[in-house]
C-alpha cells in the first residue's frame, strides 16, 4: 500500500488579477521505501505542491492521503500527527532556522511540542541525531549562523528527522550547495534513508541529481504533471517533449554544442494558453493540440505522459 | 595571437584576509574561458578586479593587463575617471541577478541607451535605433514594443537578455558573465549561454564565463581555470580537465558530481564525497587543499606548491600532479 497517495489535486492562489491554479488534476503515490523525484521549471508548481502536501496551503479540490488517513483539510491538532509522520527540508536551511535559537532548542522544540520524553530524554535524542547527521557534539549549544551552508543543511535535516517521520519532503536540498558539499549531503539523505526506511518527494531543477537520487520520477509543467514514471525509464525514453528539451538542456560533455534549446519562455499559470499548456513551446504542436488540452492516464507507477504526439520509442 | 587580457600575479586582500592570491592567466581573443571554484575560491572578485570594481577597502597588488587600440594598459594602475573609459568599451560585465543590476524605474530602452550616452556620439534618434538593433541582436523579440517596458514586466531570461545588450552596446573586446545563467532555469539557461556563444562570434568578443557549473565548462569553454581557495590550481582545456584531471581538487570535483555517475544510482554506490569544506583552506600552512586532499603528505603541509606548465599547455599547483587520477585508473584496472 502506498504512504502517501495524491487525488486530482488541484491548489489556487488568490492575487490581484484574480484566483489562479498553481496546481491541476495531480495524481500520484509514493510507496514505503521509495524516492520519487519531481523537476520541472521555476513557477511550475512544485514548491506549491511540497507546500500542499504539508498543508502549509489550503488545496482547492481533490485529495491527500498518507498511511491510509484523510488530511487534505487536516488543521491544527489534527495536523499534529501528520508531522509526525511526514516533515519537510528546505532549499536554504538559514531562511528556515530561527537565528536566535540554539540548535538544542531547534532540536528538542519539535519533541517537546509532540510531548516525548523527559528534558533528559530529549537532549539524549538531539545528541543522537546530532552526531548522525555529522554534527559536532558542541553543535548543541551553538546557533545557526555559526555554521556553513553545508552543516546548516545538516541541521535542517537533524530537524526534519528528530520526530522520526515516515516520509520526508525535500525541496530542492542541495540547490544552494557547492557541489563539493553536494555529494556529502545526497549521501547523508541516502544513508539516512537506508537506516530509518524513509520515503522522499525528492524536489529538485536538477536532473542529473533526480536521476541519480530517484526512483521515479514525475515532470511538471505550468502546474501539471506531464510525464511521469521509472527514472531510468524516463530518462533513457522520454515521450513527452518537454521532458526530451529538459534532458537536452542539461550541458554534457557528450552533447556537441549545436542542440537547438528549446525556444520562448515559460508564460506563467497567470496567462496559460488553451489547449496543451506545452503548445506554443513545443517544436511538434498541431491544431489538436492548440484546441485539446491532453491529460495524463491513469497507469499506476508505470510511465505515463501527457501528450498528443508523443515521441517514439526508441527501445 | 597576443592576449586581449592578461591577469598577472593578481593578488586581493582585505585587511589579513587574502582570497585571492598570486593568479595569472590570460585570455585570447574570440575564446571562452571559463574560471570554475566554489563559494570561497575567489572567482567573483577576480573578475571584478578585471572591471577594476573592488570595493574600497580591498587592496589589490599585481596587475591586469588589457589590450586597447593604443596599447596595453593596465587596469589595476589607472584613475577612476580613465577605468570608466575602459568599462563598456573594452571589458563589460553581466551579473548573476538581473533584477538587482537593473534600475527598477527606468524603461529597459533607457538603461540600455545609457551605455550609448557614455561612450558613443550618437544623437536621439541614432541612439534610439541603436538600441532597437541591440535588442534584435540579442533576440528580444518585438523590439519595438518591448524598448518601454520596465524591468518587472520581463521574464529572468529576458532581463538577462537586456543585461547582455547593455554589456555589448560598445562592442567590448572582452565579456565576463558572472554566474549570468546560474539563476534562471535550465532551458532558458542553454538559450543565453547559445546566445554569448553567437555573440562571440557575430562581435569577436571574448568571453569569461565565472561559474561554478562543470556542465556548463564542458559544453561551452575553450579553456577552464579551476579556482580553489584563492589559488589557480589547474588551467587545461575542457577535454583534459574531464578526461584527465591533474589537481585532486579537479578530481574530486568531477568524481562528487552526479552526471559523472555513469546511470548508477544511489541505491548502486554512495557519490565521490570530498570531505569537510571550503572553510579548512588557507588556516594553516602548505598547500590550501591539504585538509581535504586524500593524497596528501609531509611536503603539502609545508609548501604552497605553485601553479607550473605541465605537459606543454596544461598548468597544475600540485605536488603531485595527477596522482588520484592514475589511483582511479589501476584500481579500474584491477577491477
Amino acid at each position: 500500500m502506498s504512504l502517501l497517495s495524491l487525488e486530482n489535486l488541484a491548489t489556487a492562489y488568490d492575487t490581484p488579477h484574480g484566483r489562479f491554479r498553481a496546481l491541476e488534476g495531480v495524481s500520484f503515490s509514493v510507496a514505503q521505501g521509495e524516492t520519487v523525484g519531481l523537476v520541472g521549471e521555476s513557477g511550475c508548481g512544485k514548491s506549491t505542491l511540497g507546500k500542499t502536501l504539508m498543508r502549509l496551503v489550503p488545496s482547492d479540490e481533490g485529495s491527500i492521503r498518507l498511511d491510509g488517513d484523510e488530511i487534505t483539510t487536516a488543521q491544527g491538532r489534527d495536523l499534529m500527527p501528520v508531522r509526525r509522520k511526514l516533515q519537510m527540508i528546505f532549499q536554504d536551511p538559514f531562511a528556515s532556522l530561527n537565528p536566535r535559537h540554539s540548535i538544542r532548542r531547534i532540536l528538542t522544540g519539535p519533541l517537546k511540542i509532540h510531548g516525548v520524553a523527559s528534558r533528559a530524554e530529549r537532549n539524549r535524542i538531539a545528541e543522537e541525531i546530532v552526531s548522525r547527521v555529522g554534527l559536532p557534539p558542541d553543535a548543541l549549544d551553538r546557533y545557526p549562523h555559526e555554521f556553513s551552508g553545508g552543516q546548516r543543511q545538516r541541521i535542517g535535516i537533524a530537524r526534519a528527522l528528530i520526530l522520526r517521520p515516515q516520509m520526508i519532503v525535500c525541496d530542492e536540498p542541495v540547490s544552494a550547495l557547492d557541489l563539493s558539499i553536494q555529494a556529502q549531503i545526497i549521501n547523508l539523505l541516502a544513508e539516512l534513508k537506508r537506516e530509518y526506511g524513509l520515503s522522499y518527494l525528492f524536489i529538485s531543477h536538477d536532473l542529473s541529481v533526480v536521476r541519480y537520487f530517484t526512483d521515479r520520477v514525475l515532470v511538471m509543467y505550468l502546474g501539471r504533471i506531464v510525464e511521469s514514471g521509472p527514472t531510468r525509464e524516463v530518462w533513457d525514453n522520454p515521450r513527452h517533449p518537454y521532458t526530451r528539451a529538459l534532458i537536452d538542456a542539461l550541458p554534457d560533455a557528450g552533447n556537441p554544442r549545436e542542440v537547438a534549446p528549446l525556444s520562448g519562455d515559460l508564460p506563467g499559470v497567470q496567462n496559460l494558453p488553451g489547449g496543451c499548456r506545452f503548445h506554443p513551446r513545443c517544436p511538434h504542436a498541431t491544431d489538436l493540440c492548440r484546441k485539446v488540452e491532453p491529460l495524463i492516464p491513469e497507469n499506476g507507477d508505470a510511465h505515463a505522459f501527457a501528450c498528443h504526439h508523443p515521441l517514439p520509442l526508441t527501445a | 595571437m597576443s592576449a586581449v587580457l592578461a591577469v598577472e600575479n593578481l593578488s586581493v586582500a582585505f585587511g589579513p584576509a587574502r582570497p585571492v592570491e598570486r593568479v595569472s592567466f590570460h585570455v585570447n581573443p574570440r575564446e571562452t574561458l571559463a574560471i570554475v571554484g566554489e563559494s570561497g575560491s575567489g572567482k567573483s572578485l577576480t573578475a571584478l578586479s578585471m572591471m577594476g570594481l573592488l570595493p574600497r577597502n580591498a587592496r589589490a597588488s599585481g596587475q591586469i593587463l588589457i589590450r586597447t587600440p593604443r596599447g596595453r594598459v593596465d587596469m589595476l594602475a589607472l584613475p577612476e575617471r580613465r577605468r570608466r573609459l575602459l568599462r563598456g568599451k573594452q571589458i563589460a560585465m553581466v551579473f548573476q541577478e538581473p533584477m538587482t543590476s537593473l534600475n527598477p524605474v527606468h524603461t529597459i530602452g533607457r538603461q540600455i541607451e545609457e551605455t550609448l550616452i557614455a561612450h558613443e556620439d550618437l544623437d536621439r534618434a541614432a541612439r534610439r535605433a541603436r538600441v532597437r538593433e541591440l535588442m534584435n541582436l540579442v533576440r528580444i523579440p518585438d523590439a519595438a514594443r518591448r524598448i518601454d517596458d520596465y524591468p518587472h514586466q520581463l521574464s529572468g531570461g529576458m532581463r538577462q537578455r537586456v543585461m547582455i545588450a547593455m554589456a555589448v552596446a560598445c562592442r567590448p573586446r572582452i565579456l565576463i558573465a558572472d554566474e549570468a545563467t546560474t539563476a534562471l532555469d535550465v532551458t532558458i539557461q542553454a538559450q543565453i549561454l547559445q546566445l554569448l556563444d553567437n555573440l562571440r562570434r557575430e562581435l569577436d568578443v571574448a568571453v569569461v564565463l565565472i561559474t561554478h557549473d562543470l556542465g556548463v565548462v564542458s559544453q561551452w569553454a575553450d579553456r577552464v581555470v579551476v579556482m580553489y581557495a584563492g589559488l589557480h590550481v589547474e588551467e587545461a582545456t575542457p577535454a583534459q580537465l574531464f578526461a584527465d584531471p591533474l589537481h585532486p581538487y579537479s578530481h574530486g570535483l568531477l568524481a562528487a558530481s552526479p552526471r559523472n555517475a555513469e546511470g548508477l544510482t544511489y541505491r548502486d554506490a554512495p557519490l565521490a564525497e570530498i570531505p569537510g569544506s571550503i572553510a579548512s583552506a588557507r588556516a594553516e600552512a602548505g598547500c590550501p587543499f591539504r585538509p581535504r586532499c586524500p593524497a596528501a603528505r609531509e611536503v603539502c603541509g609545508a609548501v604552497v606548491p605553485p601553479p607550473v606548465a605541465y605537459r606543454g599547455d596544461r598548468l597544475v599547483a600540485c605536488h603531485f600532479p595527477g596522482i588520484l587520477t592514475e589511483e582511479a585508473r589501476h584500481v579500474a584496472a584491477f577491477a
